[in-house]
């Protein structure tokens, strides 16, 4: 498996939360890729947002000036 | 064959329906079933198609846009997911038999009870009488936005006031006037609106679906697989899966996006202008034919493209038989699953030949209705 390393996780409510939220970052070029969600927010399936740390302020943002809203915001050790 | 049935389904789609269906089959997985290029692509496809159909219909909210497998299904999760028991339930005598099961189902059920709102001769509503259609528990009003019998509409602008000054909701049946007649779901004030992808939209069969305005909550009828929260006993809150259960028709909903960019292209005003020329034209020619009787409302500056019509008192299946076999033409006969519609035109017995018309169809074909139905009248 590839080696771990810090990176910023957010989850949202539905499928559809998450691929709009994969539309929005396509559009204002904001960094991150969609990933199955980590075990370590939730069991099961699902979609996550997959940033750099050093991503949470710039996604943060720009998510609550669109009104996107996210379910779970984490650091993890992916 | 000239195909003038497109009331029943548009059989000719613009090129790029057909392309974007090959394309989504060779590479679509299931959407919101995993995080593989396939998956997600199919996920992307479908957000595209919701937000496209949003903006169709004068909707601001995609995340509530929900695909169905046609008006039907829609109806059905609408109907069935609105009204509780003890409810009053008004709908009209324009009713396709996709609203009129439903509600005839709850109400011999036991669950609701139902009012009609009557139609006059020429098949319009008799909107006075809504007013005394009301009880203490009316719910919901459920219309049609046209016959598809007559291809009268039904002023929905004037039914959502109606609704909103008394406390209703509005569940709308736009299946017969998506593509040709512009929607304004939020202005219009209409709370649940369900359409089909495969008439005037131009989309594949087995596409449709239902927006659902912010606060309208609707009881799933289907719970299951959903990609997410699979733990859960219980089927997601979110919308769309709300109402969702199951693999989606990604396929089928790559063609109704590339249909609706089709729309976009030509401009539903332009497509619905056309049509109504081409049906200008059939009815300038059939109100010249002894025994041609017509139905419906021909005064609206706006309509559907349809024409339903009787040859003397003669059968409705003969006279739509003999043109498919003389004359190569494809209408529609008999009920039209619209069985109030027949019974206010007093049409119920010998049914009508119904003849709609499509963007894709041409003046040249009209010629050939008519001149069918000159001949089939001298016989």
């Amino acid at each position: 498996m590839r080696q771990k390393k810090p990176a910023l996780v957010i989850t949202f409510s539905s499928t559809t939360a998450a691929i709009r939220m994969e539309a929005f970052c396509l559009e204002h070029n904001l960094p991150g890729r969609m990933i199955p969600v980590p075990r370590e927010i939730t069991a099961g399936c699902g979609l996550a947002w997959k940033a750099p740390t050093d991503a949470q302020e710039q996604l943060t943002q720009s998510m609550t000036q669109a009104g996107i809203q996210w379910e779970d915001l984490r650091i993890l050790e992916l | 064959m000239i195909y003038l049935d497109n009331a029943a389904t548009t059989i000719q789609k613009p090129p790029q329906v057909i392309q974007a269906v090959a394309e989504a089959m060779q590479t679509l997985g299931n959407a919101s079933r995993g995080a593989h290029s396939g998956a997600l692509q199919a996920d992307r496809v479908i957000w595209i198609a919701r937000c496209k159909v949003a903006a169709l219909f004068g909707f601001s909210h995609p995340e509530r846009v929900v695909f169905a497998a046609n008006a039907t299904e829609a109806l059905n999760i609408a109907i069935n997911g609105l009204f509780q028991p003890g409810d009053h339930g008004i709908s009209s005598d324009l009713e396709h038999n996709s609203v009129l099961r439903p509600l005839y189902r709850l109400e011999d059920q036991g669950v609701i009870s139902l009012d009609f709102l009557p139609a006059d001769a020429l098949g319009n509503p008799d909107y006075k009488c809504l007013e005394s259609l009301l009880r203490p528990n009316t719910r919901a009003i459920v219309m049609t936005h046209a016959s598809n019998l007559t291809g009268n509409l039904v002023d929905l602008e004037r039914v959502g006031k109606f609704a909103k000054a008394h406390g209703l909701l509005l569940v709308a049946d736009v299946s017969q006037t998506a593509g040709s007649i512009p929607i304004f779901m939020e202005e219009w004030g209409i709370d649940v609106l369900c359409f089909t992808g495969h008439k005037g939209l131009m989309g594949p069969q087995g596409t449709g679906g239902l927006c659902v305005a912010p606060g309208v909550e609707l009881r799933p009828w289907k719970v299951g697989g959903s990609g997410f929260h699979s733990y859960s006993r219980t089927h997601p809150e979110e919308y769309p899966t709300h109402l969702e259960a199951g693999t989606l028709n990604g396929h089928g909903i790559a063609g109704l996006s590339a249909a609706l960019d089709f729309l976009q292209e030509v401009g539903v005003d332009a497509i619905g202008e056309k049509e109504n020329r081409l049906l200008g034209r059939f009815l300038e020619g059939v109100r010249q034919i002894p025994g041609i009787r017509l139905y419906g409302d021909f005064s609206q500056p706006r309509r559907c493209a349809i024409a339903a019509l009787n040859l003397k008192d003669v059968d409705s299946a003969a006279v739509a038989d003999a043109l498919m076999e003389d004359y190569g033409i494809a209408v529609r006969s008999g009920a039209h699953c619209a069985p109030r519609m027949h019974r206010a035109l007093g049409t119920e017995s010998q049914g009508a030949v119904r003849f709609s018309f499509s963007w894709f169809n041409t003046e040249k074909e009209v010629d050939a209705a008519i001149q069918a139905l000159q001949k089939l009248a001298q016989e």
